[in-house]
């Protein structure tokens, strides 16, 4: 039957709160700073679904404090949908009673807050999702009614430049807009024209110079002078072991020292084992400054990113072959795309983990902190949606004895989801154990599952000082955790393997140690790293890498 | 910053490996650590002594040392350790290590 109702109450209630908000917003949608918290009251009511634009990198910092100087009793209730919560003000508005419930992808320095505001009931948690997946959800059941973004500049009209670090902000815009939202923009500067339009202005419905330039975190700069010669065993281990062994050629590289070894390996040892042009030839990957020696060697094809990285602007504008850029000649990044590309066409993820179970499973939840995991999780699983082959892909899966246990006789390959990390972590905090802090943080925040990173089946190789497990390579869950027990040293898992045992999984290929790779333990040395410190990344980019300050130790 | 010092001895299966001459490896630098192997008669049994900022690691140490002192058949020999926060990892690397010195 054929029910009777209005059709566009969105449209309607939009065109209303805007109206409400017609007097602070001026030629070009120019919102005055002082203006900028009536606004909000203006256009937000309680119980509206929010989003505040922020992940790892760049955040909409403005606005999101102005957002807890709301009056509460107008404006309460909000359910906070967004990538992560890194800044105080993001967890404020729980305090102050203006937002309730959150969906969220990443906690960062707030994650302590959250376990806390979740056991006083100041904060109730929908759920802690993967990026593609909150992203996902935006365009379904979290629509944000207003979203509070963050750009670089915008011009006279309310067009706007996200330029570097455009990340997350298409998919925001895109998913509120379309559903009759409201879309508020802080810039660095209000500019006569741009180098390049990144978000059209009629997506757009005011836009307010902030005070001062927004935060932005270099996350994914490691100094070579951090790399120990244990990560340089292990990066040896990953390079001939999977690698070349697998022949590897789309990777992401996780934000541990270990990959940071493995970039900074590429153009020697990876070029004494012949591996160049026929590994790591396409990435999805930050502009990580210590691949500048990877890429300056001719190993790389193409990277696509997530987002920017400080310092990197002039060189990857310099390296337009390698990276994705616009008409204006800077980076294009973007999130969504990223990670689908990372979901979908990588042939292995490799990274690390603070804790891995027994079973394979990993996690980096600690017992009071609700952390997230941003986007490994869709870098580490194996995309069931994949159709197209690759050498490697399918080698990894033509290794699993159990693949024709539900599909028969019919061929599949695997994603190479590989975890690498010394035996004992920071603080000697064994990696190993038998439950995951996650059970706890669960049980604490009251959750209705531990956060798992990665999950065991999804975890194809693993790497420690101990050798390589070739999960992959398991029959059943009895040889998975022995061969876990075998890599896994000195922590109580590790006590419990049994050399006979190790031997036989040795003998069948599933574990391998340094030795049975032919890698002498003792050439792990510094020397071989391509640049050493950060000086001598500058002196391979030709002065093109311009680092943070605080990276800048010569 | 309080030092713990760990002592204890250890007996290899199959011992029979002496040094001729006592063998310095290693630096006490962050998470890293020094070795010193020395000579000594003490009825084919190996001493060891840990000086460490770490606690209650105990048990580690000893299987870490057990294990080295297992693999290369060692006797009569009194090890020697000061430790700043190395890993397990690391101790049995630099043990090999110093241990691969005395072969050369």
């Amino acid at each position: 039957m054929k029910v009777e109702r209005q059709w566009n109450t969105l449209e309607r209630d939009t065109a209303q709160r805007m109206e409400a908000a017609a007097r602070f917003i001026g030629p070009g949608k120019q919102v005055k700073v002082e203006d900028v918290v009536p606004l909000l009251e203006a256009v937000v009511r309680p119980g509206d679904k929010v989003n505040v634009e922020g992940n790892n990198q760049k955040q909409a910092d403005f606005l999101a404090e102005a957002l807890c100087k709301v009056d509460p009793a107008k404006i309460h209730d909000l359910h906070m949908v967004q990538s992560s919560v890194p800044l105080a003000a993001h967890l404020d508005v729980f305090e102050k009673g203006i937002a309730k419930k959150l969906d969220f992808a990443f906690g960062g320095p707030q994650s302590g807050r959250v376990a806390t505001f979740i056991r006083e009931g100041k904060l109730e948690l929908g759920a802690i999702h993967t990026y593609l997946e909150l992203f996902g959800r935006y365009c379904l059941d979290l629509t944000p009614r207003v979203s509070l973004i963050c750009a670089y500049e915008a011009d006279r009209e309310g067009n706007l430049y996200t330029g570097f670090n455009t990340e997350d902000t298409p998919v925001i815009v895109e998913a509120t807009k379309f559903r009759k939202g409201i879309v508020i923009a802080q810039v660095n500067k209000i500019v006569d024209k741009l180098p390049r339009v990144d978000i059209p202005a009629d997506w757009i419905d005011a836009v307010v110079q902030s005070p001062k330039p927004f935060f932005i975190e270099p996350l994914f700069t490691r100094d070579p002078g951090l790399v120990t010669e244990r990560h340089i065993l292990l990066a040896m281990m990953c390079l001939k072991g999977i690698y070349g062994e697998y022949g590897v050629k789309r990777i992401n590289h996780g934000i541990g020292f270990l990959t940071s070894a493995i970039e900074l390996l590429l153009p020697t040892y990876g070029e004494e084992l012949g591996l160049k042009g026929k590994c790591c030839t396409q990435l999805v990957l930050n502009p990580h400054p210590t691949m500048i020696p990877a890429i300056e060697s001719g190993w790389i094809e193409a990277i696509y990113c997530f987002g920017g990285e400080l310092g990197m602007e002039n060189y990857v504008r310099a390296r337009s072959d390698v990276f994705f850029t616009g008409p204006d000649g800077s980076l294009r990044s973007n999130r969504a795309l990223a990670q689908t590309a990372g979901h979908y066409a990588l042939d292995m993820f490799i990274g690390s983990t603070l804790q891995i179970d027994q079973y394979g499973n990993s996690s980096t939840a600690t017992a009071n902190r609700v952390a997230g995991f941003g986007g490994a999780p869709n870098m580490g699983c194996d995309a069931k949606g994949r159709r197209h082959s690759t050498d490697s892909w399918l080698k990894c899966g033509r290794e699993v004895p159990s693949m024709n246990e539900l599909i028969g006789d019919m061929p599949r390959g695997k994603r190479l989801v590989v975890q690498g990390m010394e035996t004992f972590g920071e603080g000697r905090a064994p990696a190993f154990v038998d439950r995951l802090d996650a059970w706890k943080l669960a049980e604490n925040a009251k959750l209705d599952l531990p956060p798992v990173m990665i999950y065991g089946d999804d975890v194809t190789h693993l790497v420690t000082e101990e050798g390589i497990a070739y999960l992959n390579r398991c029959a059943d869950l009895e040889t998975r955790m022995a061969a876990i027990r075998a890599v896994a040293g000195y922590t109580e898992v590790g006590l419990r393997a049994k050399p006979e045992e190790t031997k036989r999984l040795r003998d069948d290929g599933i574990v391998k140690t340094a030795a049975d790779l032919d890698i002498d333990p003792d050439t792990a040395t510094r020397d071989r790293l391509a640049a050493r410190n950060m000086r001598e990344l500058v002196d391979w980019s030709g002065g093109l890498y311009n680092p943070p300050a605080r990276f800048r130790n010569w | 910053m309080a030092l713990n010092t760990l002592e204890f001895e250890c007996k290899a299966e199959a011992a029979s490996v002496r040094l001729a001459a006592p063998v310095h490896y290693g630096v006490v630098g962050s998470g890293d650590l020094e070795v010193i192997l020395e000579p000594r008669d003490l009825e084919g049994a190996v001493t060891v002594k840990i000086t460490t900022p770490v606690a209650g690691f105990d048990a580690v140490w000893r299987k870490v040392l057990e294990t080295f002192v297992n693999r290369a058949k060692l006797a009569d020999v009194a090890i020697d350790i000061n430790d700043n926060n190395a890993s397990p990892a690391v101790v049995s690397m630099r043990l090999q290590q110093a241990f691969a010195e005395t072969a050369a």
